[in-house]
This record gives C-alpha cells, structure tokens and sequence, in this order.
C-alpha cells in the first residue's frame, strides 16, 4: 500500500467515527444510538486495520489485527446486551404507563420507590 | 439528546482533532511485526493472528470468552427468548435446504477452527459459522426442543470459560506462567482451547439472537 | 497472582450452570481473594514489585501482569468491599422474600430470578476489577474496562423497574461510547509507539500531535466512565435506582477503575505530557465535581439520589490528586492523601448504600422527608449512616480526614490556597447534606417506630462494620502511605522532579 492510500484509509476510520459520535448525539431513538455505536466501532477498527497494513514487508502486523477481531466480539456482545435491554425498558415503560398512576397511590411500592425524581441528568 | 448545532461543533472539533493525530502518525509505524514473526516458530501455529491471539496475547483472549459468556447471561437475566414467527411453520423449500446446509456449516466451522492454526481462520471465524447455522435452525424451527434445556445450553456456553481456565491454571502448574504452555506443545494447547471456545462462541451468538433466556425447563426453573 | 483473575472467573462460569450454588461459589471466592491478597501483599513486603508475564512472553509482545503499592491497595479495598457486599447480599437478594404486609407481594419467581443471576454477573465484575489493577497493557485495560461497564450495567438492571432499566440503558450507551473513545485512543498510541504495554511506553518518552489526541481520547473516555464532573449525568440515576448492594459495589469500586487506569495512563506512561495545564484543568473538573455534586445532593428528595451525588462530589476530590501531585514538595503527600480517600470513600459510601438499602427495605420508600425517627427503628443503620458520614465530612480521627488532611497539607506546602478553598467548602457543604439525614434521623424519636419485619442481622451489621472500617482507616494511613511507596510513579517523578529543578 503506498503512503497515500495508507493516509486515505486512516482519515477515512475517523471521518465513520465522527459520523457514529454525531448520530450518538443527535438521535434519540435507542435503536439510532445503538446503530450509531456500532458505527464508531467500525471506524475504530477500520483505523486499526490501516495501521497494521502500513508495516514494511508483505506480512501485516497481526497485533493490531488481533485486536480488532477483539473488539469484534466485544461489540457484537455489546449490541445483543443493548437490543435486550432497549426491548425490555421499552416494555416495561409500556407496562408503566398503567403503574405511573398508581404510583400515587401505592407509593410503597419498592421498585417505584425510589424512581429517579432527580433535578437534572434527565434532559438527555 | 443535545441540539444539532452543538453536536456539530463538537464533531467537527473532534474530527479536527482525529486528522490531525491521524496525519502525524509516523509513515512506517513501529508495530510489532518483527517480534510476533520472529517468535512465531515458538506459538506452535503458524497463523501470526492465531498466535496473536491465543498465545502472544492469549490473557486477552481470555477475558474476552469471559466477556460473550457475560453478556448472554446478561441478556439472560434481562428477557425471556423471542421464538421468531416463523419457527415451526410449514417449510418446503427451507426444510430440505437445511438438512443439508446444517451439517456444511457445523463441517465448515471445524474446518476453519483446525485451518485457523496456518491461515486466516480460528475459533472466532468458526464460531462466526456455526452462530449463524443455530440463526438458520431457530428460523427453521429446528432444535426447540434442545434449544429449551437451559442446563443443556448453560453447560455449552461456560465451556469456552471452563476449559481456559483449566489450561491456564494447568500449564502455570507444568511452567510456572500463566498459559505459559510447555515448549513444543503450543499447538496442541490451542487447539483444545479454541475448540471449547468454538462451541461457547457459537452458541453465544446464537442465543444471543434469540435475545433472552429459553423459557422453559433446566436450570433455573423459576419460569 | 493470577488467582486473583481465575478464582472469580472459574466461580463465575460455575454460577452461571449451577446458579442455586451461587452464594457458595462467591464465599469460596472470597475466601481465596482473601487469602491470594494477604499471600501478595507479603510477597510485595519482601520483594518489591512484583511483575508476572503471562504466557512467558514479555512486554511488549506478550502481556504483563504487574502489582505495585497502588495496585494492591486497589485489590485490597476491592477484596473488602467485596466481601462486605456479598455478605450483605446473601440476605439481602433472599430476604425480599418476607416483605411488610402492606406492600405488593413480590412474586416468589422475580426474587429467585434475581438471586440467580445476581452472583454469576457479582463474580465477574469481581474478576474485571482484579484484572484491571493488575493489567500493565493499555489493550488488555479495555478489554477489563468493557467486562466491568457489562456487569455493572447489567446488575443496575437487575432491579427491574422502568427507572432502574432506563437508567441502565442510558449507562450502557455511555459506558460503550466511552470504551471506543479509549480504544481509538489506544490505537493511536500504537500508531504512534507501537506497543501497548505501559513501562515500554514511559521508557519511549515520546511526544506528538498523536500522542496528545490519543490521550486526550482515552482522558474524555475515562473521565465518563468515572464520572468526573460534567460527565457524571449519568452516575446518579443508575447508582440510585440499582439493587442497594449493587449501589454499593458501583460507587465503592466500579468507578474507581478507570480513574485508576487515568493515574496510571498519565503518571507512568506519559509523565512528560503532565504539564501544568493539564493537572490544573483535572483540578478544575474535580472541584466543579465536589461544588456541583454536593449542592445536588443537598437539594435532593430521596435518600439514594443524595448518597449518589455524593459520589459525584467525593470522586472531584480524587482528581485534585493531580495538580498537588506533580510538583514536587508534597507530592508524595497528595498521592497517599488521595488514595486515603479512595479508600475511605469506598468503604463509607458502600456502608451508606447498605444502610439506605435497609431503610428502603424496612419503610418502603427513601423519601427524606418522611424519614422521621427512623434512628428508632432502623438504630445500627442510622449509626452506620452517620458514622460513614463523619468519614465524606473528613471529620478525625476518619479515613476521610487523615486523606483530607494530607491534600491540604500538600496544597499549602504548594502554595495552591484555591484547592485548600475547595476542600474546605467541600467538606462544609457534605457536613450539611449529611446533617439533613441525621435530623431526619434522630427526630420524632417519640413516634410509633415503624419496624414492618425485622432485618436479618447481617444486613444491619455489614454497613455498621464498613462505617467503622472507614473511621478507623485514619489510623491506618501510615502503613498505607508506605505501601505506596512500592513502585510509586508519582514518588518517582517527584524525586526526578527535585533532581533536575
């Protein structure tokens, strides 16, 4: 690979980073933000797959390439942990909208107990 | 959520930023070609990114099958299992298809953990497969039955975790390292530890396609 | 050494097939964490730093595990929390069977589903934190880093509740993020230096526009999931809203990994890029964190919200280590100060967490206001509750104050008055949000106690003894001071500091 190409390659693996941090930002929905991480991932390993193809001789570095089959795994894990969770608070807020007005009610309830009535953090 | 204009300025910012990092970054990167080469001969295969990866850098290897395991029980605790709808329709295409795509993809998921020791291929690769044959079986509506023993499944899944962990803990006894195998016998030991984690790394990707627990029998019966 | 990792690990995968066993599983696990650490913590005594290549490799190929002073204070604070909560929780996650009569009968199923994954995802998250003290490779940090931000998550969400998933959720979405932002990091400095074992990368000594941006990286991913000022939004919703012993084990330790990995990253590996506008900006943050997180708590209406804020305001006064340690004259002070505080911080929010639990467990709700009296009810709780507060106060002879005590003498040594102000208001505005729950406490004492069931006995004791191990760290602060000094990078650059003025 010449220099050049290298250089392509590794301004790209930022350019798809930046794109996955800006939907995180910008998107609301779960799924969005779900998708928008795994486009960060991307980038993350697309640099790291350019940086072990830029080593002299026809051989590329296999650590960094172990490192993204790594973070392959993570984030697939990651993904599944995140789609369940997303589903299971998308249910039980469904389910909470019946239980949000017998909260006042039957405030004793140990799980709406301590709902979070916090003065900030909930804006995002 | 934070306003449109605000997370541009922090993206173009950050891009500004990575740019810059990316363009300093030395033309002939150091890296570690040269050593994991020149001691490739001592992993006992002779795939540099097998060698990487359960040898060289074997702990992280073993952190990570930590990791799969963790996050299906995760996904466990948090949902009962999503039978698709398809799952147990009426399949004439798909059901002949199956017999014989089944056992190919079990086949090629072996092939490519043992061609994983000389080239690109390994337990990951494999696992890779053989998730994606328990997707194409669940879709089928193939193995409910086996599918449902939780215990069955529990044993599959920790069996990547198990097996390394007696490996490391038995060749610290023969060597006195941590997954420090004894000399001349690397290969062997890979290839016990990856086919454990064959299996665990495909069953996790399976069932985590199901995302949740199995709902009924085995352990826990709490269901 | 690799005990401390297989132990947990082998105990995790066992819980996970045999899940009724899983208490079992976790004291057999602390048995030998226990007695691994006291086994380290001689061999440290005697021999110094302690350095195990695993695989027998070799930085910068293989990975090394490695154990100096800080780390094995890490283990150690870990160790004791760890035990503390699963004492705690062997009751705990059982007990909610027999709830008051007047509240919801939990079903029978959700309390077993819980005590059944509580312990496996318990021990892992043991495992990760045992293996990022002892990691020395910035890769194999991330790899720890994302075991610990999965179990962590995934004990929030095990409360259930839709507060308790949001919160979850949101802690997932931001720990992830976070874990990329450091692993590009990582990848840069490979780029850059090529190799990711942290000796070799302070021996290279190197500087650069990619060495600054990776940092800079792997800072912001840190200081998220650390939750430093003003990245701690999303802290106090998931402390509060998870399981009381998991509350406990996430402001007593999850959060000090990475800041951990933060001290290690800029004191060992980038000494040379730790200028002064550096440190004075970790000083910044952290202060804002200290003034920011205690008026919140102070202006909170639930008892778990307020302890989290805490949380908020205790982990700015970690970052003042920074500025007060990398000039020379005191710093050696600031480190132990700092750490002190770790400690005590660990042990005296885990006892207010437990102790929150056991009020939430006994009246049903945590709602300060109506909190009146509950001293009567609930004595050793509210006991433990103000003992642990008398350590974030940093009232003598506590763990608090011997840490507090050394970070001002730093500062003023240093002639830095502005961390002094900090300090000093920081510990007036905890004195306040912890006196709020104190009154609640102690009044009213004439009203009919509110006892619904009793407690077991475990559950009233374990924070007792936490606060107790908190006020009597103070005196401890010698010895921990000297262990320390094992392989200190800090104590290092301070002495270099001194050599070459």
């Amino acid at each position: 690979m010449t220099e050049i190409d290298h250089r392509v390659y590794l301004a790209a693996s930022a350019i798809v980073f930046v794109i996955g941090f800006y939907s995180l930002l910008v998107q609301a929905h779960v799924l969005r933000r779900i998708m928008a991480l795994n486009v960060m991932g991307s980038g993350v390993f697309l640099f790291l797959i350019a940086l072990g193809s830029q080593t002299p001789g026809p051989v590329p570095d296999p650590v960094p390439r172990a490192m993204v089959l790594t973070g392959i795994v993570v984030s697939v894990c990651a993904t599944g942990l995140a789609l369940a969770l997303a589903d299971r608070v998308q249910d039980t807020t469904d389910r909470c909208e019946i239980s949000e007005a017998n909260r006042h009610t039957a405030s004793s309830d140990r799980k709406s107990g301590i709902e979070a009535e916090h003065s900030e953090g909930s804006a995002s | 959520m934070m306003p449109r204009w605000m997370a541009g300025s922090f993206s173009v910012c950050l891009l500004a930023a990575l740019s810059w990092a990316v363009w300093s970054l030395p033309t002939a990167p150091k890296g570690l070609t040269a050593e994991s080469l020149a001691r490739l001969a001592e992993s006992g295969v002779t795939n540099p990114v097998t060698a990487v990866l359960l040898n060289f850098r074997g702990y992280d290897t073993l952190l990570e099958v930590g990791v799969l395991l963790l996050a299906i029980v995760g996904v466990w605790s948090l949902r009962r299992a999503d039978w698709p709808r398809t799952a147990g329709g009426d399949f004439t295409m798909l059901a002949p298809f199956l017999r014989v795509a089944l056992p190919l993809l079990v086949l090629a998921a072996g092939y490519l953990l043992w061609i994983g020791a000389f080239a690109p291929g390994g337990a990951f690769q494999g696992g890779a497969l053989l998730g994606g044959a328990l997707v194409l079986a669940v879709l089928g509506g193939r193995g409910r039955h086996i599918l449902n023993r939780r215990d069955l499944l529990a044993i599959g899944l920790v069996l990547g975790v198990l097996v390394f962990v007696v490996a490391a803990a038995l060749s610290m006894l023969l060597s006195g390292g941590l997954l420090q195998f004894p000399s001349g016998q690397g290969g062997v030991w890979i290839l016990v530890i990856e086919s454990a984690a064959l299996i665990s790394i495909g069953l996790t990707l399976g069932l985590l396609y199901l995302g949740g627990r199995p709902s009924k029998g085995g352990l826990p019966r709490h269901d | 050494m690799a005990l401390l990792i297989l132990a947990p690990l082998t105990t995790a995968a066992l819980a996970v097939v045999i899940p009724r066993r899983g208490r079992g599983l976790a004291f057999v696990t602390a048995v030998v964490v226990g007695a691994a650490v006291t086994g380290l913590f001689r061999e440290l005594r005697d021999h110094g730093v302690r350095i195990h290549q695993v695989g027998g490799w070799g930085a910068p190929l293989g990975i090394d595990l490695r154990v100096d002073g800080l780390a094995l204070l890490m283990l150690c604070v870990t160790a004791g929390i760890g035990i503390a909560v699963a004492l705690y929780a062997t009751r705990y996650f059982a007990s909610n069977l027999n709830l008051g009569q007047n509240r919801p009968q939990e079903p029978k199923d959700e309390a077993t589903h819980r005590d059944y994954y509580f312990w496996p995802i318990f021990l892992f998250l043991w495992t990760a934190l045992n293996a990022l003290f002892l990691s020395a490779d910035i890769f194999n940090l991330y790899v720890t880093l994302e075991l610990l931000g999965f179990a962590a998550v995934t004990l929030v969400a095990l409360a259930g509740g839709p507060a308790a998933l949001s919160a979850a959720l949101r802690y997932l979405t931001v720990s992830l993020s976070a874990s990329l932002f450091y692993l590009l990091g990582v990848g840069l400095v490979f780029g850059q230096c090529g190799t990711v074992d942290l000796p070799s990368l302070a021996a290279q000594r190197e500087s650069g526009p990619a060495l600054w941006v990776a940092l800079g990286l792997m800072t912001g991913g840190l200081i998220t999931k650390a939750a430093l000022f003003p990245m701690h939004f999303w802290l106090p919703p998931a402390h509060a809203n998870a399981p009381a012993p998991v509350s406990a084990l996430l402001s007593a330790l999850v959060v000090k990994g990475p800041f951990y990995i933060l001290l290690r990253l800029w004191f060992e590996a980038f000494p040379t890029l730790l200028t002064p506008a550096v440190t004075q900006g970790f000083g910044v943050l952290g202060a804002g964190a200290i003034l920011w997180g205690s008026i919140q708590a102070l202006r909170q209406q639930r008892l778990k919200l307020l302890v989290a804020y805490s949380t908020v305001a205790q982990l700015g006064y970690l970052f003042l280590l920074l500025p007060l340690c990398s000039n020379s004259g005191g710093g050696g002070m600031a480190w132990s100060g700092a750490l002190m505080l770790l400690g005590a911080h660990a042990c005296a929010k885990a006892a207010m967490f437990l102790a929150a639990g056991n009020i939430l467990h006994v009246t049903g709700h945590d709602r300060i206001q109506g909190l009146d009296g509950f001293a009567r009810s609930l004595p050793m709780s509210a006991f433990a509750f103000g003992l642990a507060g008398l350590s974030l106060v940093g009232l003598p002879p506590s763990g608090g104050f011997a840490g507090k005590w050394l970070l001002l003498n730093a500062a003023l040594t240093q002639g830095q008055w502005w961390w002094v102000a900090i300090l000093l208001i920081g510990g007036l505005l905890a004195a306040a949000y912890v006196a709020r729950v104190l009154t609640h406490a102690f009044t009213h004492l004439d009203g009919e106690a509110t006892v619904r069931h009793a407690l077991p006995r475990i559950m009233e004791w374990t924070p007792l003894g936490l606060a107790l191990l908190a006020v009597l760290l103070g005196f401890a602060s010698d010895g921990a001071a000297r262990l320390l000094e094992v392989g200190a990078p800090a104590l290092a650059q301070a002495a270099k500091g001194r050599m070459e003025p």
